[in-house]
């Protein structure tokens, strides 16, 4: 497979009364054509940055990213609209990223007209076979937005950043907002997209178990900087990081029972002001040695495919 | 446990009416919760899980008429007067919600809005108060409880609000904590130390613990019983080992199965069709027009209230495992 999405040394610094503030820190990491691709870690923990500063709504600070042939000299200068037929984009609150004052067919065929510049009959008709795509008919097409329920809102969310036919959808937590069962047709309608239009994903999720049904690869991070990645199933059943470990155990499974402690990882991350001048997990980590706190670990690609920062690495299958 | 359930609650219904429409949020709800104990109250958005919290607290909207019973340490708490209410909320039962930076006041630090909360239930002076919040800051494994005091909120992150609402909650000495989706806004791994605080806190202090959730991995990991919403109804009730393992209701097995695991099937089952609008009166059961085991006599019929062999009670015409038509009703619900 090639390379969809390069991005290389990828940092953003803002500067706060307080001083730096690095919420990304030489992140390199690419997007194969058809690849669905999963960013997990805690809040601050730079995914959400990262995501943003792919789509250009956060101005990295350094660091490159190239797109699909275009290398980064070029990509960086992609004009706005030209850089929505290329990447779309599905946040986490369908309440808050759908327009209140439009129908949902108008949401849809608006880009198709004015971006694809499509004649208004022929945007309209690419809108509603969208529409029906995911599932409405055409009863729903001239509904607001507050005529839907959240799950519905979705899916409209999801159809209008398929729209412009774009190579790579970046969701940022598209189910976190959703009831179990809704989630469950949303994730499904993301499997049948991704199948059907032969897209690119990246994820960005703190949920563990969406990722496993959602993505091939999983990227951990951890104050603003990559701790492993690899394919899912591999990372998921040997984390090697015991931060990922850590992440792992921390999920609540229907079937461990009450008795279980869930919490083996104490306190939260360091403020990513002042970072640590070792491991960034140094201070939490249960395996920390004095080379943790003084020497950061460098992310190194193995021969199977996983990436590792760690001085100390666990090698031992994870069972919950 | 041989003396009367900390909350019993029965048949309880709030209905809303407008001159054209009458809206019913809940009815028939019937359930118990032992002290000691935590009950997970699940289901989706707009099954009526907070309408059932807020009448605990006699916190219905007027413009709803709430009826049948909720017994709460001893006190009735439905039609209650105001004053009977005042010592009710806090004092007898607090609760804590979502978002923890939506509930403190951003302008005042943690002790000069906390402390009064304290002064007026417990009855002391203000050293004592805090010396109180400063004990169950400490009990919610907060780190500096003293410096705490002397901070304001944006100082904090969200997994430490939380600690310091539930602190808060508790330095009243409730004997129920309404927990409405505490976790939610929080990271896993906080979300892992807040999960274990609250069970502790349930067993060192016999506290009783609605846990309202949707989140059926946090039943598994927290909850001892479980009861089971769909459409302002309680549809199941029952320990959490067995509903997992064998849920009743179809409802509930559809819920069970839409949850992504780890090593799941690579297609997740979904509940086709819509949670049904609460506005318009129905025969039967509200599930039934999702009801893959649905037969007619489910369209005519309200279900009736079965009880299994495991105390699992279920509303339902066709239950999934074990409690069978022949197994004795119960009341409560009709």
């Amino acid at each position: 497979m090639t390379a969809l999405l390069t991005v290389e040394g990828l940092t953003k610094v803002y500067a706060t009364p307080r001083g730096d503030l690095t919420a990304l820190d030489d992140v390199s990491f690419s997007v194969d054509r058809g690849e669905a691709v999963a960013i997990v870690g805690e809040s601050g923990c730079g995914k959400s940055t990262l995501a943003l500063s792919i789509v250009r709504l956060v101005a990295a600070t350094r660091g490159r990213i190239s797109f699909d042939g275009l290398p980064a000299s070029q990509f960086q200068h992609v004009s706005p609209r030209r850089l929505a037929l290329l990447v779309g984009m599905v946040f986490q609150n369908p309440y808050a990223s759908l327009n209140p004052r439009m129908r949902v067919l108008d949401s849809i065929s608006e880009p198709l007209r004015i971006i694809a510049r499509r004649p208004r009959n022929v945007a309209r008709e690419q809108a509603a076979a969208l529409l029906g795509s995911v599932g409405f008919g055409p009863e729903t097409f001239h509904r607001f937005p507050h005529e839907l329920s959240g799950g519905q809102r979705q899916r409209v969310a999801i159809a209008r950043a398929l729209a412009l036919n774009p190579g790579l959808l970046v969701l940022d937590e598209p189910t976190a907002a959703l009831d179990v069962s809704v989630q469950a047709q949303v994730l499904n309608l993301l499997a049948d997209m991704r199948a059907t239009h032969n897209l690119s994903y990246l994820l960005i999720s703190h949920n563990l178990a969406t990722v496993e049904h959602v993505a091939d690869r999983v990227i951990v991070m951890y104050l603003g900087t990559i701790v492993e990645s690899g394919p899912v199933e591999q990372v998921f059943a040997r984390p090697r990081h015991p931060y990922t470990r850590a992440l792992l155990e921390a999920v609540p499974r229907p079937r461990m029972g009450a008795q279980h402690g869930l919490a083996r990882l104490p306190g939260e991350p360091t403020s990513a002001i002042d970072r640590p001048p070792g491991c960034p997990f140094a201070p939490r980590c249960a395996y920390r040695t004095g080379t943790c706190d003084s020497v950061p670990p460098v992310l190194t690609a193995g021969a199977d495919g996983r990436q590792l920062a760690c001085h100390h690495p666990l090698n031992k299958a994870f069972e919950p | 446990m041989t003396d009367a359930p900390l909350m019993t609650i029965r048949d309880l219904g709030v209905t809303f009416a407008s001159r054209s429409r009458q809206f019913v949020a809940i009815s028939g709800v019937s359930f118990d919760l032992e002290a000691g104990t935590v009950l997970g109250l699940v289901g989706e958005s707009g099954s009526g899980k907070s309408m059932t919290a807020l009448a605990i607290l006699g916190l219905v909207p007027p413009q709803g008429a709430v009826t049948g019973s909720i017994r709460l340490d001893g006190i009735e708490v439905v039609g209650a007067d105001k004053s009977t209410l005042r010592s009710v909320r806090g004092g007898v039962a607090a609760m804590i919600f979502q978002n923890p930076g939506a509930a403190l006041n951003p302008y005042f630090t943690i002790g000069g809005q906390l402390t009064e909360i304290v002064m007026r239930h417990r009855r002391v002076g203000r050293a004592a108060a805090r010396a109180i919040l400063v004990g169950a800051f400490g009990d919610t494994r907060l780190a500096d409880p003293e410096l705490a005091l002397e901070r304001y909120p944006h100082q904090f992150s969200g997994g430490q609000l939380q600690r310091i609402v539930i602190a808060t909650a508790l330095a009243c000495n409730p004997k129920l904590l309404i927990a409405d989706e505490p976790t939610t806004a929080l990271d896993v791994t906080v979300q892992a130390q807040i999960v274990d605080t609250l069970r502790e806190l349930a067993r060192s202090r016999g506290l009783g613990i609605l846990f309202i959730t949707h989140d059926l991995g946090l039943v598994g990991a927290l909850c001892d019983r479980v009861a089971v919403m769909y459409a302002g109804r309680i549809v199941e009730t029952g320990r959490v080992q067995d509903f997992l393992e064998g849920p009743q209701h179809p409802y509930s097995e559809r819920l069970l199965a839409a949850v992504p695991r780890f090593g799941g099937p690579g297609r997740l089952a979904t509940i086709p069709g819509q949670v049904p609008d609460a506005s318009v009166a129905r025969k039967g059961c509200a599930f039934q027009p999702r009801c893959q085991y649905a037969m007619p006599v489910c369209a005519t019929q309200s279900p009736p209230v079965l009880r299994s062999a495991n105390g699992a009670v279920v509303a339902c015409h066709f239950p999934r495992n074990g409690a069978s038509a022949g197994a004795d009703r119960t009341g409560g619900t009709s």
